[in-house]
Formats: structure tokens, C-alpha cells, sequence
């Protein structure tokens, strides 16, 4: 069952994160899939994350697909003008790559070249409409005709935690009232903020429009918890998560951190409105089938039957 | 094309004056037709076009996109943003509401939402930005504007 046909089932869905490599071979990818397959419905493939440069979004997605899981294919604004985006949606159609995920991307200056020109022609928002118009119009953004038109279902990210925290919902519709189907969230610590932004999205009606699946991160070090606190833009780390995760020794992080995913994974799964979740675990994938466990969540060929 | 980069810029024009300005200077056929005019005239043009340039450059830290959207920003640049977003904030704005790249500077996105919401103008915000013709960066947007030409630039008929 594909993941569209999950979220329109009414299941709750899991999707989870893989980073390409930095390097000539999908072969990590296709092992990380074996992994994941029997646990998650759908993975996602990053687009250059972070602005750093890996194996393109589309080939490590490729690689996904035959290793049975079905890939989301990531898409940022930053590298590419209209015309390369426009085309490698074409492409991704024709080669069976249906869920694209539509981000603005990071800047380049957090990555490894960050003397790049950034390139922006489009948003996301405007990526997302132009992605619904060669859909379901059938033509380019000139007007030029698409025989065949692609066939995608289109996904959005949204930040709840960062400001302006009154028009976070409303920017939600605006990316629904673009194009988006589903969106995937940036990591959710703060449960109840996140709770609340979820009550603005019910009032617009939102959750009726589009599947909603909230990011969930699992912390392995006390390095990796550092960083995300300090160094990943948009993401905030409560300081009860932080006392929490440093209160065991060091060794245990990765453990504790585990089972904070798996009780946030369970209480999410209780806000109304959430479809599912997506897991930030990338370069963790390990982590999955332990978290999903211990949440008692079912997703993926075991839910399948297959 | 070569544009100064972008960066975020606090506009120096009071909310309440930019949104009484709006009203005042709405297209209307006199003005549609004197900016006709200047447009025709090789003389007039250059120095409007270069006077819309210091004026807003010095306001709004305006970067001649000329498309300009600061009717329903707040009037706050949204070109200033490091990744010239036209429909609202990334996801990288810190919890002090500071740009992902600049952090010192206020994200123009949260500054727009303030000052549209002071004015009661917060649905502007939901206008669905299209994408932008690069053919007209260094083109006056005042005569485009007045002629009517900015028509297509949002969606959702609400406007200026």
C-alpha cells in the first residue's frame, strides 16, 4: 500500500529520513532501505541537507524504490532555477518517484560550500503551486503542454516552534491552498507547543485538507543534542529535554533518547489531527524498529501483510 | 544581472504613514496616465526610475526587483530576506525572531506579520506570492504599479 492510500485509509503513518552519501554509489542507500522497509511506510531522501553536497536527491530515491520502500524525494529551492526543478519532476514521474517533498532549503552558507550562489528563483509555496499546475493543468509554467502530465502527491514542511507563532497555521494553509497534500514537521520537543499550533491548524480546518505528520528526532549523543540545540536553525530543544537526556551518563544517551522518541511518538498520536509521523533519524536508522517498538506502532510491510 | 545581495532591512517609514501613503497614491486615471508619460519620455523615465531607487533604497533597503511587494508586507522588503521568500517565513528564524543567516538582524518576515497585524492588515500575509519575472529587476515598479501591470503578481484578489 502506498503512502497515499495509507494516509487516505485513515492509518497512522510512519515515514523516516535517509541522507545519501558523499560519494559514486547508492549501495548505502539501498542497505538503509532493507533496514527500514519492514518498519516505515515511506522514506525520505534528502536534497543536499543542510547545503552540504551528497548523491542526488532523485538517484538515492531510485535506489530506495528498488530496494522495495517507497522513496519521498526531497526538493529544495536553493540549487536549481525553474526550469531544473520543473524538469526534475518530469524526470522523478517517469521513473516511478511519486511523493515529492517541497522544501525552501537551507542557506548556503551552513554548508560545505558555502560560497555558492544561492539560487531562490522560486519558494516553496511557488515551487509547490508550479508542481499542482504541471499536475493537474497538464502545463509547464510557460503554458507549454506535458503529454503525459506527472503524476505526484505533494508534501510541505512546516516549523510550528519558530515566530512568527501566530501565522505558522495560516502559512500551513497557504502551502495547502498551493498544492500541498501532506506536510512533514520540523522536530517536535515541546509536546504542548506543538499541541497548540495544532489547535490554530483545526480551526482553519487544515487537518481535513492535508495529512499532517509530525517529526519526531531521536538524540544519540551528547554531541548530536549540543548541536541540534545550538546549531540547527529553527530547532529548539526544551530545557527539560536537555536536563533529561544529560541527567544519564553518556554512554545511555542514545537509549534515553530512544525512549523519548517513543513516549513523544505516543503522545502525539493522541493530538487530534495528527495522521502519523516522520522520523528525523537519519544516520540513526538503526534506532527505528526499537522506537516504533516501544511505541507500539505498527507501520511498513509488517502492517502491510506482505 | 548583477543586484546588490540581499539583506535584511528595518523600514524607516512609520506603519500608519506607509498605509496612508498606500491609500493616497492608489492607481487612478491621472496617475495612470502621468505615469504613461513619464514612461514614453526618454528623459522622464531614467530619473523617476532612478528617484524610486534612493527612496526606497533609503526606506525599505529596496533592491529594484520591480515587482514590488511591500503593499501587503507591512511594508517590509520581503527581497531582503537572505533567500528572497515572497510568500512568509522559512523555518530557520530563531526563537528571537532573528534571521537563520544574518541572527542579529530580525527575520522580515516576523517584522512584516507585526506591522501588518498593527494595522489590522494581517490577512495580506495569506495572499499567495507568484512567481516573479526576472526580466524586470531595475524597472520602475511605481509606473507598473499604476499601470496596472501588477495585477498578477499575488493571487486571491485582495490587494492594495
Amino acid at each position: 500500500m502506498s503512502l497515499r492510500d495509507r494516509l487516505r485509509a485513515g492509518s497512522f503513518a510512519v515515514t523516516a529520513e535517509i541522507s545519501p552519501p558523499r560519494g559514486a554509489s547508492t549501495a548505502p542507500v539501498t542497505e538503509t532501505a532493507a533496514l527500514l522497509r519492514d518498519w516505515v511506510d515511506a522514506v525520505n531522501v534528502t536534497d543536499n541537507q543542510g547545503s552540504n553536497v551528497r548523491l542526488a536527491s532523485w538517484a538515492g530515491s531510485l535506489a530506495a524504490l528498488h530496494a522495495g520502500l517507497e522513496p519521498v524525494m526531497q526538493m529544495t529551492c536553493r540549487d536549481r532555477n525553474r526550469i531544473a526543478l520543473q524538469s526534475d519532476l518530469l524526470g522523478a514521474s517517469a521513473l516511478g518517484i511519486r511523493n515529492i517533498l517541497v522544501m525552501t532549503g537551507d542557506h548556503p552558507k551552513f554548508g560545505d560550500h558555502p560560497e555558492a550562489r544561492p539560487v531562490f528563483d522560486l519558494d516553496s509555496v511557488q515551487l509547490l503551486w508550479t508542481l499542482r499546475h504541471m499536475r493537474d493543468q497538464g502545463a509547464l509554467l510557460s503554458g507549454r503542454p506535458l503529454k503525459p502530465p506527472p503524476d505526484c502527491f505533494l508534501g510541505a514542511v512546516e516549523n510550528p516552534a519558530a515566530p512568527p507563532a501566530e501565522f505558522r497555521a495560516e502559512r500551513l494553509g497557504k502551502k495547502i491552498e498551493a498544492g500541498a497534500q501532506f506536510v512533514q514537521t520540523q522536530f517536535v520537543f515541546d509536546v504542548p507547543a506543538f499541541a497548540n499550533w495544532m489547535a490554530q491548524v483545526r480551526d482553519l480546518g487544515l487537518h481535513q485538507k492535508c495529512y499532517i505528520l509530525a517529526g519526531v528526532g531521536a538524540v544519540r549523543s551528547r554531541n548530536a543534542l549540543d548541536f541540534m540545540r545550538d546549531k540547527v536553525p529553527g530547532v529548539t530543544v526544551p530545557d527539560d529535554v536537555y536536563r533529561r537526556l544529560r541527567a544519564v551518563p553518556a554512554d545511555q544517551t542514545a537509549a534515553e533518547g530512544a525512549r523519548l522518541a517513543a513516549e513523544t511518538i505516543q503522545q502525539l498520536r493522541a493530538v487530534d489531527g495528527v495522521a502519523g509521523v516522520h522520523l528525523l533519524v537519519a544516520g540513526n536508522e538503526q534506532a527505528v524498529p526499537g522506537i516504533l517498538d516501544h511505541a507500539g506502532v505498527t507501520a511498513g510491510r509488517a502492517a502491510h501483510g506482505r | 544581472m548583477t543586484t546588490r545581495p540581499p539583506l535584511p532591512a528595518h523600514p524607516r517609514l512609520g506603519t500608519r504613514l506607509a498605509y496612508w501613503l498606500q491609500r493616497a497614491l492608489r492607481p487612478r486615471p491621472g496617475l495612470r496616465w502621468l505615469s504613461a508619460g513619464i514612461e514614453a519620455s526618454g528623459v522622464a523615465r531614467p530619473l523617476f526610475t532612478q528617484t524610486e531607487r534612493v527612496t526606497k533604497q533609503t526606506l525599505f533597503g529596496c533592491r529594484m526587483c520591480g515587482q514590488c511587494a511591500l503593499p501587503v508586507t507591512g511594508y517590509v522588503c520581503p527581497m531582503g530576506c537572505p533567500k528572497e521568500l515572497r510568500n512568509g517565513p522559512c523555518g530557520g528564524v530563531g526563537p528571537d525572531g532573528g534571521c537563520e543567516v544574518y541572527p542579529d538582524m530580525r527575520c522580515v518576515w516576523v517584522e512584516a506579520y507585526e506591522r501588518a497585524a498593527s494595522q489590522g492588515q494581517a490577512a495580506d500575509l495569506r495572499l499567495l506570492h507568484l512567481p516573479i519575472d526576472h526580466r524586470r529587476w531595475g524597472q520602475s515598479s511605481w509606473l507598473n504599479y499604476w499601470q496596472g501591470r501588477d495585477e498578477e503578481l499575488w493571487t486571491g484578489g485582495v490587494g492594495p
